[in-house]
């Protein structure tokens, strides 16, 4: 961690979005997680997305479980409403929110322990409900914060620094957000923004659950000779397919690729995603096809990257709970709790 | 692009831009840390190493180095580097015997200087503590030059020249007052080893238009002040125009404006922006009440009776056509005025050397000069300061003499004058732990301390009385802090980097990136932030081990915060404190 505050000297050309803001507004306070850590690459990864999208900070919830991945929410938009849970209870706190206040856009960073550890159970049922928010899973491998043990999505053989062998076989993330039927699913990797932005763009104005697994090397614990979720070893592995071009509402598409080559998806907002093969052939439209191209590129150890399934057609939490579409929060008390004797003509009408 | 060749000093002297800018390279952000640390006569002494005259330049120097600065793109306003230089002087207390000193044996050479300004005065600085035996000779009675003369003492005053010169002379040095040459030829028999002319550009341009010579109450700027200076003009009537909008303007009304001048006008042949006075002396003319009249040209001077009434003007309208200044005629105006004074240049004037000693003159007979060597064509004889190419200032003066003093010692040691001493630097890291330096990283925002001044009245009554009464301690405090230790540098080792881009997120002024590698060109057109000053260097590292790509650096906006280096897992990037080792005359570098 550094003791100075960033410098308050800015680049002359910086540009202010649609609300004003330039991308260092979307900021928080100084990182205190170790140096060279790749959580703090997808920390600027997410201050880039949020700036270009013109995300007004006061609409922005952040939440997280305990982890250092879970620590990052406080290293952007300060300028944010912000839940630090217990680990792995993000996805609870997370649906709470959402349910009481549906106009938020919400955030939840988590890792791979935070996650598919002790948080397996809560991370699916937030993909089941189809609730609409951005989950980053910041993926290391390892118990960053608590010194480096294996985690679930520890591989079969990676190494630990002391030289052992991990022997347990991993939970894919992407795999189980698949299976589960997640709507919008994508991996990559902090140390390539060109990729990781634009999902994350789409990944929130996704109209429904986006799972962004993110390869994030914990360079104190994990990014040794033998670890599998190393830089180097990333590097070596990663398989983009497909690319996203996210091009906002009234935008124009400027990118022309060959047809065949090209996916073009409607947000609900209006935003435009592209996604363009990169790789092998793949539709990324086409969920049995992704599952079981990813198992077989995976089992040979590819590392396949993009966003990988996206379902703009699924109905979010609220539309499948029918709550009206005005936020809870916003509406008067007498209007949220009508009082006794309605509850009583409730329940009256069961008996 | 080839990756930056960072041990040639100068790669990292660039970064420097006070340093880089200054004639002399004084090393700027040295001297301000060692005032910050309370070392007065350390960062004198720093000073003095390479500008020599540090009290003198604190209060009048032209300060390239201020509009150089870096602060001056990410803040507004430049650090105060030459007011800080000024607290160093005033606060320095005895320095005892850490002034350099002439040996007790002489080298048994002998040199003659012809002036005693900032030139010559330099020259002897640097000579006489080798063991040469130096004379100057100075026409007038006292030493310093236009320094003396023309730079009026309510900025420069008389104890602060006494004090620096007198450090130069109490090394040995004899000076001959009164003591104008008049033949370079008879100076040249007296058998001198070298003869270095530092005589100035003694010659005030004159304005050759009907009436000139009708009045005595029209004035030649630099002579006027010199008269001024030494007593014989006491004052000036009511109504003042002055020609011209240099330095020697700004002198004079406000040398005016203490003689009992009361409307003072400074009259400009251009628009603002254009003229050669620099935006801090028209700020301390305009305080003073002159009034700066744009887009007049002198026609002619307005005599009844063989008196002075005033000067008729051409009018002009001014605009910028093409980034160049368009000017068309309007009407002709006359204004009123009891003394008009001509500040419209100087020249230098060789009247004494003669044409028979093998000294190539150019077009308009000025000896030609080598500008590496200031050497003229006759062997022996070097020139430097305003005698050299025309006026230019102090610190110009300083810096040709360094230059002079060793060519000199060459020519009298017999070595060739093109062999000159190499420059060198000095890198060493400044990392003292994690995330602690041996300099202060934290970016202070605080804005440039403003100078305070002398109230009007009484700057008006006593002629003498300096006008800026210094920074104070709290001034001085803030003031040290805005400094962004340039020479503190970003040092990449490309080796060591695993490509985790912390030091690109954490830039604050987004000066990095992780790039495929290129021409330089069309490297600048994909960088993290838009490259907005191509003059300023882009350092590119080779291949990184990873991905082969490169890292570049565009140096332009960097704040020395050290936070790359702090973000970096494997120190790949260093903050290393740059010293530029620069070889005087018999000083070479190590
Ligand atoms: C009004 C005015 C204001 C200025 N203000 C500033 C300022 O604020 N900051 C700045 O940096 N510069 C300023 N300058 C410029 C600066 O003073 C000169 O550039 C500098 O003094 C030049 O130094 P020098 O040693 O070459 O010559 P000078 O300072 O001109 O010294 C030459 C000396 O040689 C003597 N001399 C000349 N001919 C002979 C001879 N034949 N025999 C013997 N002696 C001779 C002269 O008497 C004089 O003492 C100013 C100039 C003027 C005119
Ligand atoms: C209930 C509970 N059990 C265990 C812990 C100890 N603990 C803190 S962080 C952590 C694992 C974090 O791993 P991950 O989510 O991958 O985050 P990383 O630090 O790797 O980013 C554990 C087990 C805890 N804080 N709370
Ligand atoms: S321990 Fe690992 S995960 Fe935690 S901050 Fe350090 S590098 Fe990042
Ligand atoms: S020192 Fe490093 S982080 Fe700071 S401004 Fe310079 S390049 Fe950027
Ligand atoms: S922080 Fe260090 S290791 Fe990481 S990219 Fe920068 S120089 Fe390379
Ligand atoms: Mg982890």
């Amino acid at each position: 961690m550094s003791y100075i505050k960033k410098p308050v000297a800015r680049h002359p050309s910086l540009r202010p979005n649609a609300l004003g803001l330039t991308i260092r507004d979307y900021e928080g306070s100084m990182s205190t997680l170790c140096a060279g850590c790749g959580h703090d690459s997808i920390t600027a990864a997410i201050v880039r997305a949020l700036y270009e999208l013109d995300v007004p900070p006061h609409m922005l919830a952040k939440l997280s479980g305990i982890g250092c991945s879970s620590k990052t929410p406080t290293y952007f938009v300060s300028g944010a409403h912000g839940f630090n849970s217990a680990h792995g209870r993000m996805p609870a706190i997370a649906t709470g929110a959402n349910a009481a206040n549906r106009a938020l856009l919400y955030i939840g960073v988590s890792g791979d322990g935070d996650s598919l550890s002790i948080g397996l159970g809560q991370m699916v049922h937030a993909m089941r409900r189809n609730l609409r928010m951005l989950y980053v899973i910041e993926n290391n491998g390892v118990y960053g914060l608590t010194k480096g043990q294996f985690s679930a999505s520890s591989d079969i053989g990676s190494k630990s620094k002391r030289g052992e062998a991990n022997t347990q076989p991993p939970i894919d993330p992407v795999m189980l957000a698949l299976d589960i039927g997640a709507t919008y699913v994508a991996r990559s990797f902090s140390g390539d923004k060109a990729q990781l932005v634009p999902i994350l763009k789409g990944a929130l104005r996704h109209n429904g659950f986006a799972l962004v697994d993110v390869i994030s090397p914990c360079v104190t614990f994990n990014d040794h000779e033998g670890s599998t979720k190393s830089y180097l070893y990333t590097r070596k592995h990663q398989l983009p397919i497909v690319q996203a071009d996210f091009v906002p509402p009234a935008a124009e598409i400027r990118a022309e690729y060959a047809p065949g080559t090209v996916h073009e998806v409607r947000m609900h907002d209006g935003s435009t995603l592209q996604l363009h093969k990169v790789g092998p052939d793949y539709d990324p439209t086409d969920r049995r096809a992704a599952w079981s191209f990813l198992s077989e590129r995976q089992r040979s150890g590819e590392i396949p990257t993009g966003l990988l399934y996206l379902d703009e057609s699924g109905s979010d939490m609220h539309a499948a709970a029918k709550t009206v579409s005005r936020p809870l929060a916003q509406m008067p008390f007498e209007e949220l709790c009508p009082g006794e004797a309605a509850l009583r003509k409730l329940q009256d009408a069961y008996r | 692009m080839e990756p930056t060749n960072i041990k040639d000093p100068a790669y990292f002297h660039k970064v420097v831009d006070c340093q880089w800018a200054c004639p002399a390279h004084t090393n700027v952000p040295e001297y301000i840390r060692l005032i910050a640390q309370g070392r007065y006569a350390d960062a004198y002494l720093l000073n003095r190493q390479s500008n020599v005259f540090p009290g003198i330049l604190g209060r009048t120097c032209d300060r390239p180095c201020e509009p150089a600065c870096r602060r001056t793109r990410v803040d507004e306003k430049p650090v105060a580097i030459c007011r800080l230089k000024r607290v160093a002087a005033d606060l320095k207390g005895e320095l005892g015997d850490r002034l350099p000193r002439a040996p007790a044996q002489k080298n048994g050479k002998r040199v003659a200087c012809i002036g005693a300004g900032p030139a010559s005065l330099a020259v002897a600085n640097d000579l006489a503590p080798l063991g040469y035996d130096v004379t100057i000779f100075e026409k007038a009675a006292v030493a310093g030059g236009l320094m003396r003369s023309n730079i009026p003492a309510f900025r420069l005053p008389a104890a602060v020249l006494d004090e620096e010169i007198g450090m130069i002379l109490a090394m040995g040095v004899t000076v001959r007052y009164g003591a104008p040459i008049t033949s370079l030829k008879a100076l040249l028999a007296e058998g001198y080893d070298a003869i270095f002319v530092g005589s100035g550009a003694p010659r005030g341009k004159n304005l050759e238009i009907p009436g000139r010579y009708d009045s005595d109450r029209i004035h030649i700027g630099i002579d006027w002040l010199g008269s001024v200076a030494f007593g014989h003009t006491t004052s000036i009537g009511e109504r003042v125009l002055i020609i011209g909008v240099g330095n020697t303007a700004m002198d004079c009304c406000r040398t005016a404006r203490r003689l009992g001048g009361k409307d003072i006008k400074v009259m400009a042949r251009k628009p603002r922006g254009y003229f050669k006075a620099s935006p801090w002396e028209l700020e301390d003319a305009e305080e003073e009440q002159v009034e700066i009249v744009v887009d007049h040209e002198p026609i002619r001077f307005v005599i009844e009776d063989g008196k002075l009434k005033g000067m008729e003007f051409q009018r002009y309208q001014s605009r910028e056509e093409n980034g160049r200044l368009a000017q068309t005629p309007l009407d002709k105006v006359i204004l009123p005025a009891d003394d008009v004074i001509l500040a419209i240049g100087q020249e230098s004037s060789f009247p004494w050397i003669e044409d028979d000693l093998g000294i190539e003159r150019d077009k308009w007979k000025a000896p030609v000069v080598d500008k590496t060597t200031f050497m003229c064509s006759r062997p022996g004889v070097f020139f430097g300061g305003d005698a050299a190419w025309g006026p230019l200032n102090i610190i110009w003066a300083v810096e040709h003499a360094h230059q002079a003093a060793i060519s000199i010692h060459n020519h009298c040691q017999g070595v060739a004058l093109t062999d000159r001493p190499k420059w060198g630097m000095n890198l060493a890291s400044t990392k003292m732990g994690l995330h602690e330096w041996a300099y202060k990283n934290d970016y202070n925002p605080v804005g440039r301390q403003k100078m305070h001044h002398v109230d009007l009245t009484r700057r008006f009554k006593e002629l003498s009385l300096e006008v800026e009464l210094g920074f104070d301690a709290e001034q001085t405090a803030r003031e040290v802090e805005r400094c962004l230790n340039c020479d503190v540098e970003t040092v990449f080792s490309e080796k060591r980097c695993i490509e985790c881009d912390a030091c690109v997120d954490v830039c604050p002024v987004l000066c990095l990136t992780i790039a495929p590698g290129g021409q330089e060109k069309e490297l600048r057109g994909r960088l993290s932030a838009p490259s907005v000053n191509p003059g300023q260097a882009l350092y590119a590292s080779g291949a990184l081990p990873q991905t082969g790509r490169v890292m570049l650096k565009d140096e332009d906006l960097c704040v020395h915060c050290g936070l790359c280096a702090e973000r970096c897992p494997t120190a790949a990037w260093d903050m290393q404190k740059f010293d530029l080792l620069m070889p005087y005359a018999g000083k070479p570098t190590p």
